[in-house]
């Protein structure tokens, strides 16, 4: 099952380094990653998406904890929060599909931030079912690439995340 | 105001922590700080081999509960470290190694003995720093000492770039301990421990597992006086040995792997196991499935990761041990005790007279020179007062098996890594640390080749340890798993008649006895436990004597391959 870990901490060299090593070291696979700083400088927020049964969640909850660095670590339950990620994607075009395309991007509120002879590079933001949806529309025209920031997330209300 | 050098500010903040020994072996990166040592009055400890000097300070902080700390270069003296640090860690034992660098504008550039060592120790530590800007050096190795010995204990290592060691820095200059995410728990949640003292009470077949967090915690009386006056029997894990004495009638000994019957059954027919400063390993539970299949568990730790990793918990009890169980014990004796001793007067009964039936045996009549009579001798001679370092293999478990340890701190193992070539060192290391205390070394001679070069570090340091080598010409513990599980194809496992360990003994200045003859046992260990040198004693035991009771890899423990009573 896909749990995503919202972590705060302290923003120090080395951190996502013993971060991501304790993942692996335990035996789960991260799917994403996001790191960041918060409204504090000295504190960053990693964002992690990975696959666990519920006890291994708790267990590698658990680990995280043990790390000196970690400051809180919270759970984050999808019912009750707000998650994006931020892709590009850039698609091959040519002028026969071109409006086709731009009628895609529009439909998914999407945006088209450099355009080229022979391609168009696409900015979406959304959860992933959406970031999919488009991908898988836009696939039968050839990705040339894509980027994703890794998933971001924050909970519903004016109460404080962490 | 007036500046030191990093390495002079490094010695200022060892004295501070109150450290008197160090283990260490000088190269290029560290030479800034053995020259500030130069002029220190603390004691350094030259190993041979960097391995040795954090195998030493594991042992040192074992034997005194204060932390060790060893020194070692950059690239190969790191890496040389990273065995006994893994071992520390595994073991949960308090050391700050520290290990030079190239100067920080050389990082990264696979400079000349260069290694990532922050990188390399993440998995084995507790937490490790590379010193980037010598400001925070007071503080880092204030937060070092701090972290390695509070909470669940481990090893810290700190990376001194060279410049970081020849820079100035103010010589006042304080450090700070600035840590926002480290809080260890100490105190119980004293509505668990409300439930666990009342489960305890309504239990009939509890027992308790006393684990290496007894000791460290400075439970082991608590512990005993709690069990004592509550009448329930202790199991204990191998380094848990010495937090419950092992001459009271309610001590079960060792359970697991190489435990004793009655320990294993204990644990399979009981209702309650309250497990305190245990972890569960492997080697204790056997297969997990089959593990205490009636018993819940009441599981009290300070580290809560270890709290439902292997086994289900009734009741957990974050924190401290001595904590927790001096909690538990006032809450425990407001019941009525005697009502309660009552309901377990059966099974203990029960566990009497399985201990009776099935002790740890081996052929007292055989006029073959037996390992365990060897280490049934070794108690005699020093009346339990010892202190034993054992190597890793079938010694360890003789060791374990036939001394009994009544004191914490006595016993002295390589648990959860399993080390080869961690008795000598750690042998040095506890009698650095307890020069008033006889520190004996139980050996094999697979083991012992590892780190034979300390030899050298004990008789030039003057620290008169005595090696029992029990000399079986095989990597005995590999050989005994081939002979039973492996159609005694001995792939690799002889190692006979190589070294002639008296002459290797004599070679480094010290004194070799050997036996061959079951009636020189006595004259030999008394002659060892006189001489005021390094003495090694190689005994060439009975070669292919097993380790007995045993629990066959992947078995449950009530599945034991026994020895024929």
């Amino acid at each position: 099952m896909n749990h995503i870990i919202s972590v705060l901490v302290e923003n120090k060299a080395g951190v996502l380094a013993k971060i991501s090593g304790l993942f692996s070291r335990r035996g789960f696979n991260i799917d994403s990653l996001a790191v960041g700083t918060t409204e504090d400088k000295s504190i960053s927020r990693i964002t992690i998406v990975v696959q666990a049964d519920q006890r291994g969640i708790e267990q590698v909850v658990k680990q995280l904890y043990k790390l000196i660095n970690v400051l809180k670590i919270q759970e984050l339950d999808p019912a009750n929060i707000v998650e994006r990620e931020l892709v590009l994607i850039k698609v091959a075009t040519d002028s026969k599909n071109r409006a086709e395309i731009l009628e895609i991007v529009n439909i998914f509120r999407a945006n088209i931030v450099d355009v080229a002879k022979k391609s168009l590079l696409i900015e979406i933001t959304g959860t992933s079912t959406k970031v999919d949806a488009l991908r898988e529309l836009l696939d039968p025209y050839g990705i040339l690439e894509l980027t994703r920031t890794g998933k971001i997330a924050s909970t519903r209300g004016s109460k404080k995340k962490i | 105001m007036s500046k030191i050098t990093g390495a002079h500010m490094i010695i200022k903040c060892l004295k501070q922590e109150g450290v008197g020994v160090i283990f260490g072996y000088p190269g290029g990166k560290v030479i800034p700080l053995y020259d500030a040592l130069y002029d220190s009055d603390i004691f350094h400890i030259l190993v041979r081999h960097e391995q040795a000097a954090a195998h030493a300070a594991d042992a040192y902080a074992r034997a005194t509960g204060k932390t060790g700390v060893c020194i070692a270069t950059s690239g190969p003296g790191g890496t040389n470290l990273v065995t006994g640090i893994a071992n520390a860690y595994m073991d949960s034992v308090p050391i700050v190694a520290f290990t030079g660098q190239v100067s920080t504008v050389e990082i990264g550039t696979d400079a000349f003995q260069e290694a990532d060592i922050t990188g390399i120790t993440a998995p084995i530590t507790k937490h490790n720093y590379l010193v980037k800007d010598i400001k925070d050096l007071p503080s880092i190795i204030k937060e070092a000492f701090y972290i390695a010995s509070t909470g669940r204990p481990g090893p810290v290592l700190i990376d001194v770039p060279v410049d970081i060691s020849t820079g100035l820095i103010d010589e006042k200059a304080e450090g700070e301990i600035d840590l926002p995410g480290y809080k260890p728990t100490y105190k119980g949640n004293q509505k668990q421990i409300k439930q666990a003292a009342k489960k305890i009470y309504e239990s009939k077949k509890p027992v308790i597992f006393s684990g290496g967090g007894v000791i460290s915690s400075g439970a082991s009386e608590i512990l005993t006086s709690f069990a004592e006056k509550a009448k329930i029997p202790v199991i204990t894990s191998l380094l848990g040995m010495g937090s419950f004495p092992e001459h009271s009638p309610l001590a079960l000994n060792m359970a697991g792997m190489h435990g004793t019957r009655y320990a294993n059954t204990a644990f399979t027919q009981s209702d309650l196991i309250i497990a305190v400063g245990a972890r569960f390993d492997d080697r204790v539970t056997g297969k997990v499935s089959g593990f205490a299949p009636e018993a819940e568990v009441i599981h009290i730790d300070i580290d809560p990761a270890e709290i439902g990793k292997i086994i289900k918990t009734a009741i957990p009890v974050v924190g401290n041990a001595k904590d927790v169980l001096t909690d538990l014990n006032k809450r425990y004796f407001e019941m009525d005790n005697a009502k309660s001793i009552d309901r377990k007067k059966e099974w203990v009964a029960h566990l009497m007279e399985l201990k009776e039936k099935f002790p740890l045996m081996y052929d007292k009549k055989s006029p073959n020179l037996k390992p365990a009579y060897i280490v049934e001798k070794i108690y005699e001679h020093t009346e339990g007062k010892a202190i034993i370092c054992t190597e890793v293999g079938q010694n360890q478990m003789w060791a374990a098996q036939f001394y009994k340890f009544t004191q914490p701190r006595t016993f002295i193992s390589s648990g959860g890594l399993g080390t080869m070539g961690f008795g000598l060192p750690a042998a040095i290391g506890a009698k650095a640390g307890r020069p008033d205390k006889t520190v004996i070394d139980i050996a094999g001679d697979g083991s012992i080749q590892m780190v034979s070069q300390e030899l050298a570090t004990a008789v030039s340091n003057r620290l008169p340890i005595k090696i029992m080598l029990l000399n079986n010409g095989y990597l005995g513990m590999v050989r005994q798993w081939q002979e039973l599980f492996f159609k005694k194809r001995y792939s690799h496992t002889c190692i006979r008649e190589c070294v002639d360990f008296v002459k290797l003994a004599e070679a480094y200045g010290g004194v070799g006895l050997r036996v061959t003859d079951k009636k020189d046992v006595d004259s030999a260990i008394k002659e060892a436990l006189e001489t005021d040198n390094v003495v090694l004693v190689d005994f060439w035991i009975e070669s292919e004597e097993n380790v007995y009771p045993m629990v066959a890899p992947g078995a449950p423990i009530s599945e034991m391959l026994e020895w024929e009573y």
